[in-house]
């Protein structure tokens, strides 16, 4: 994979170093965000809605469907997600032809709906029970309920874990830089090895790591704020 | 006044091998005020959550106006829209106002208009007397005002009978008596009511029958009357006495 952009300032010649400017290398592995972006935008998105279905399915769904799920998410809770990675970008490329930035994303939406489904279920058993009963005795149905009763009230509990969830997919989507996405960490690794400048580059990735957890994070945190139920005025 | 409601057929609940009750029978009539009374563990109740089949019995039948809905194919999210029930723990919506929270069954369940629903949940909080209290959320109220929420809840649905379940029960000495209120006079206003409670004193004032239940088993049934002046069973005439002096105070209080 060639470099597709360097810092003018910074020679390539070894031997031969400049002073670096740290502007321009940030802004050289910032330009990666885009598929940090990309990975993490179809990842948690895909695992958030796989792992709401199965968390109500493990729930309601009878005793045989939750033990399947049950060693579904065990098994793939299991697995390093850049196993699963190489698994789909190596050994499947054989019979379909991924992208690494798809089986990147892919793979680590897969092991996020396992852990986003244990989230939800968590949300979902803390939740029903009581609030289930007395929904039927209303005269709702099951769907009913789960829709408008158990849904809103395991949503907002399920939104500090998800939080967390969402920090680790940010972070995880470094991975996809072993099978040559240029996301942050693979152009810092690039602009280390050209410059020599080890440091100055890994920071700069540890950096934008940080500010994209931590305004992640503050979203979040607000979203939970505006969504929490009042007690006593 | 002597149309039957609710009858109860040899009714028999087991979890595995453990019996909760067996063989109950029981009639309830309009209008009447039925009190369920007996020490704990004594699955008044499941008997209550077996009423309007949130428990699912295991033997005997139940008649909700004439019509057996233990049988077979029965629309059971229909029956529990005519049976009312009230929780010791009020189980509101968290996430609902009080308002709501009596909303909610009458769009989803009665599909009733939103405007037209809107009223009537208005109509049966003022009932309950917490008109100003209607966009409270559940974690703004007292545990009274939550319970009275709770059946105004279940009396918006307009039931053909209201269960309460130790409607009392979890409530602080003071608010007690709020809750006994409304349900007073809901009683005067001719609601058939199925009660489980230890409030001796609303049993005698408002009960038109009192069911002492014990070991899955009724034991004995009239009259308030005849149960605390007249009791066939002398172990009846000791449970009434010992929780009319356990409970006693703090009604007193309230």
């Amino acid at each position: 994979m060639g470099i597709p952009f360097l810092p003018a300032s910074v020679s390539t010649e070894h031997g031969d170093q400049q002073p670096v400017d740290f502007s321009r290398f940030i802004q050289y592995i910032a330009s990666g965000t885009a598929y940090t972006f990309g990975v993490t935008l179809i990842a948690l998105p895909s695992g958030l809605l796989i792992g709401l279905v199965l968390a109500f399915a493990a729930v309601y769904g009878g005793k045989l469907a939750g033990k399947v799920l049950d060693l579904l998410s065990t098994i793939l809770r299991g697995i390093p997600p850049i196993v699963l990675l190489f698994i789909l970008y190596f050994v499947m490329s054989g019979t379909i032809n991924l992208s690494p930035f798809w089986a990147g994303s892919i793979s680590l939406g897969i092991i996020s709906s396992a852990y986003q489904m244990e989230i939800f279920r968590g949300a979902i058993l803390s939740v029903s029970g009581e609030q289930m009963m007395a929904s039927r005795a209303i005269g709702m149905s099951k769907m009913q309920a789960i829709r408008y009763v158990v849904l809103p009230q395991m949503i907002r509990l399920a939104i500090p874990s998800w939080s967390n969830e969402a920090a680790i997919v940010i972070k995880d989507s470094s991975l996809v830089y072993a099978i040559g996405v240029p996301e942050i960490l693979r152009r810092a690794q690039l602009i280390s090895a050209s410059t020599h400048q080890p440091f100055l580059a890994y920071i700069s990735a540890a950096l934008i790591y940080f500010v994209l957890v931590f305004v992640t994070n503050r979203l979040l945190g607000q979203v939970e704020r505006k969504l929490t139920i009042p007690v006593n005025p | 006044m002597s149309k039957p409601i609710l009858t109860v057929k040899q009714l028999t609940k087991r979890y595995g091998s453990n019996t909760i009750f067996e063989n109950i029978d029981l009639s309830v009539n309009e209008g009447d005020t039925i009190v369920i009374i007996g020490p704990s563990g004594t699955g008044k109740s499941t008997l209550l959550r077996c009423l309007n089949l949130l428990t699912k019995p295991d033997g005997g039948q139940i008649w909700l106006d004439q019509q057996e809905i233990t049988a077979k194919g029965t629309d059971e999210d229909r029956v529990r829209q005519h049976i009312g029930m009230v929780f010791q723990n009020f189980l509101l919506f968290n996430h609902l106002t009080a308002l709501e929270n009596v909303k909610l069954g009458l769009v989803r369940v009665k599909h009733m208009p939103e405007k037209a629903a809107e009223q009537k949940a208005m109509e049966e909080l003022t009932r309950v007397g917490l008109a100003d209290r209607a966009g409270h959320y559940p974690g703004q109220l007292s545990g009274g005002q939550q319970q009275r929420v709770g059946i105004a809840r279940a009396l918006a649905m307009d039931p053909r009978v209201m269960l309460f379940d130790e409607p009392t029960s979890a409530l602080d000495p003071e608010l007690i008596g709020e809750v006994l209120e409304v349900m007073r006079k809901l009683a005067l206003d001719g609601m058939t009511m199925v009660v489980v409670t230890h409030e001796m004193g609303f049993a005698r004032e408002v009960a038109d029958r009192i069911v002492f239940m014990e070991r899955g088993k009724i034991v004995e049934e009239g009259s308030p009357d005849a149960l605390f002046y007249h009791p066939k069973y002398e172990r009846t005439r000791e449970f009434l006495w010992k929780i009319t002096e356990l409970y006693g105070k703090k009604e007193a209080q309230s």
